[in-house]
């Protein structure tokens, strides 16, 4: 079991010498401001469902590749449509990568997408690094953004999970939050836990069986719970991870029935968070083993909204990444 | 160059008197944000206007985005009825290069198809790089290419004159 990565994204890689954002590799070493402004700027894409013509010509004549190693169509068609949405030009490219010589690999086939004069790679992979590792080796003109990679980060989930934080509780500096689930394996969890850091949420928990909580877990600025009830106490915001059946092997959980009977969301536990708590999902949702069916589908449930939301982050992050590349003239 | 001082009263009689003429077509007023949309506010019901007035917001038309990027704060354009077939009048508080008037034009036909467009204009000056005139002008201003004239608010309105930085 590892402890919490640091050797990973560096600050530096992800902003210019300028100060400009230039990657989306991880939430970890944003400042602040960096994320307010994705959230902002996320603010002017958000009624875009009810014009007649759902596009802005922000993007037009650059191309973006959804470049994923490891499936996931829901993430996959957001960043498509938020490409589209701004004018890109898309291309999906399902890379499923070779056993072997792995690194090389992906790096020969971004050199090779770059020739085609890619402009943003939008990458996913089950390892963690590679977006890191890709954005090392490309010119100075092409932007990545991670997708996911491995147990390490999924920046873009966070953000709109904070976005939809914010649209009902603007203030983040008296909120409490519990996340709830597999922290262990989480990307989600790990970028949720910086974002919320970063923008000034004073409690944060994490709550999970012994087995799915990292090591030293705290260091990441977090109070950890095993007992879902001490967790979830007087919350404003409930945010459950998905339970990835693969990974539940070597006894981190003694069945599913007990997982959900100690941890799965039911509407008796949730009555212990504070009465207008919000219930966030990243999706796809485990029916009847994270959480019950009548609370993801209940008055607290903010789950759907955070796929809308998801799209206008996208649009956010890549227009703010590829804008202001040229220097002022004057 | 010109020493007049914007009086901003002077050029909210004059603008409300220019919207006069046109109320008897029934337009939509929208604001380009943030000061045409400060002007539009004030205008509104002294010019006459009844219904709900709309605001846009350019960031994502700037023909300058690749060049300085995304503006830091964008606001939601806001329009409350469908503009199909609706008179317009377009209100900005600076019309000085025509970048902003085409952009915001660009705005509005992605929500629909006006039937037209009247451009209001708080100052017009000197420096047109695109074929845009405006229809209702509050003051007429000639400046130097370094002068820079700016609409503050929105509590009190008042143009600024001010020298561009080197």
């Amino acid at each position: 079991m590892t402890a919490v990565s640091s050797n990973l994204p560096r600050a530096d890689l992800q902003y210019t010498s300028d100060g400009r954002l230039r990657h989306l590799l991880t939430i970890e070493h944003l400042s602040p401001e960096t994320l307010t402004r994705i959230l902002d700027t996320a603010e002017g894409f958000i009624d875009f469902g009810h014009r007649e013509i759902k596009k802005v010509p922000l993007l037009r004549g650059k191309t973006v590749v959804n470049l994923f190693f490891e499936d996931s169509t829901r993430t996959r068609t957001t960043f498509e449509i938020a490409a589209k949405r701004l004018s890109a030009d898309v291309i999906n490219l399902n890379a499923k990568r070779l056993s072997t010589s792995k690194g090389e690999t992906v790096l020969d086939t971004v050199r090779n997408l770059e020739a085609m004069h890619t402009d943003l790679f939008v990458v996913r992979d089950s390892q963690s690094g590679s977006a890191y590792l890709i954005a090392q080796h490309v010119p100075e003109h092409v932007s990545i953004i991670n997708a996911g990679d491995g147990r390490h980060a999924h920046p873009t989930q966070a953000m709109l999970d904070v976005f939809t934080i914010r649209q009902h509780r603007p203030d983040f500096h008296k909120l409490s939050v519990a996340i709830v689930g597999d922290i262990l394996h989480s990307r989600v969890a790990r970028s949720q836990i910086h974002a919320l850091n970063i923008l000034g949420v004073p409690d944060i928990r994490v709550v999970a069986p012994r087995t799915l909580l990292p090591t030293e877990v705290e260091r990441l600025g977090v109070r950890a719970c095993t007992d879902m009830r001490e967790g979830l106490e007087d919350v404003d915001v409930v945010m459950m991870l998905r339970l990835q059946r693969e990974r539940m092997q070597g006894s981190l959980i003694a069945s599913e029935q007990e997982y959900f009977n100690l941890y799965g969301l039911t509407q008796e536990k949730l009555a212990c968070a504070k009465p207008d708590a919000l219930v966030m999902h990243p999706g796809p949702i485990n029916r009847g083993l994270e959480i019950a069916s009548d609370v993801a589908d209940g008055e607290h449930s903010v789950i759907l909204s955070q796929v809308t939301n998801g799209i206008a982050v996208r649009m956010s992050v890549m227009a703010i990444l590829m804008g202001g590349k040229q220097r002022p003239e004057q | 160059m010109n020493d007049a001082k914007p009086d901003i009263d002077e050029i909210l009689g004059t603008l409300e008197a220019g919207l006069r003429e046109v109320l008897e077509l029934r337009p939509l007023l929208v604001g380009i944000h943030t000061g045409g949309a400060w002007l539009a506010e004030r205008l509104h019901g002294s010019a006459g206007f009844t219904e709900e007035m709309g605001t846009l917001d350019i960031s994502f038309y700037r023909d300058d985005f690749t060049r300085i990027g995304i503006n830091p704060q964008v606001r939601t354009s806001h329009l409350p009825v469908d503009i199909d077939n609706r008179h317009i009048v377009l209100v900005d508080d600076v019309l000085h290069t025509g970048r902003t008037t085409r952009a915001a034009m660009n705005v509005l036909f992605d929500y629909g198809r006006p039937r037209s467009i009247i451009l209001a204009a708080g100052i017009e000056r000197n420096g047109r790089e695109l074929p845009i005139q405006p229809d209702i002008v509050g003051m007429h201003l000639r400046l130097t290419p370094s002068q820079h004239v700016k609409l503050t608010g929105p509590e009190e309105l008042a143009f600024t004159i001010s020298e561009k930085k080197p």
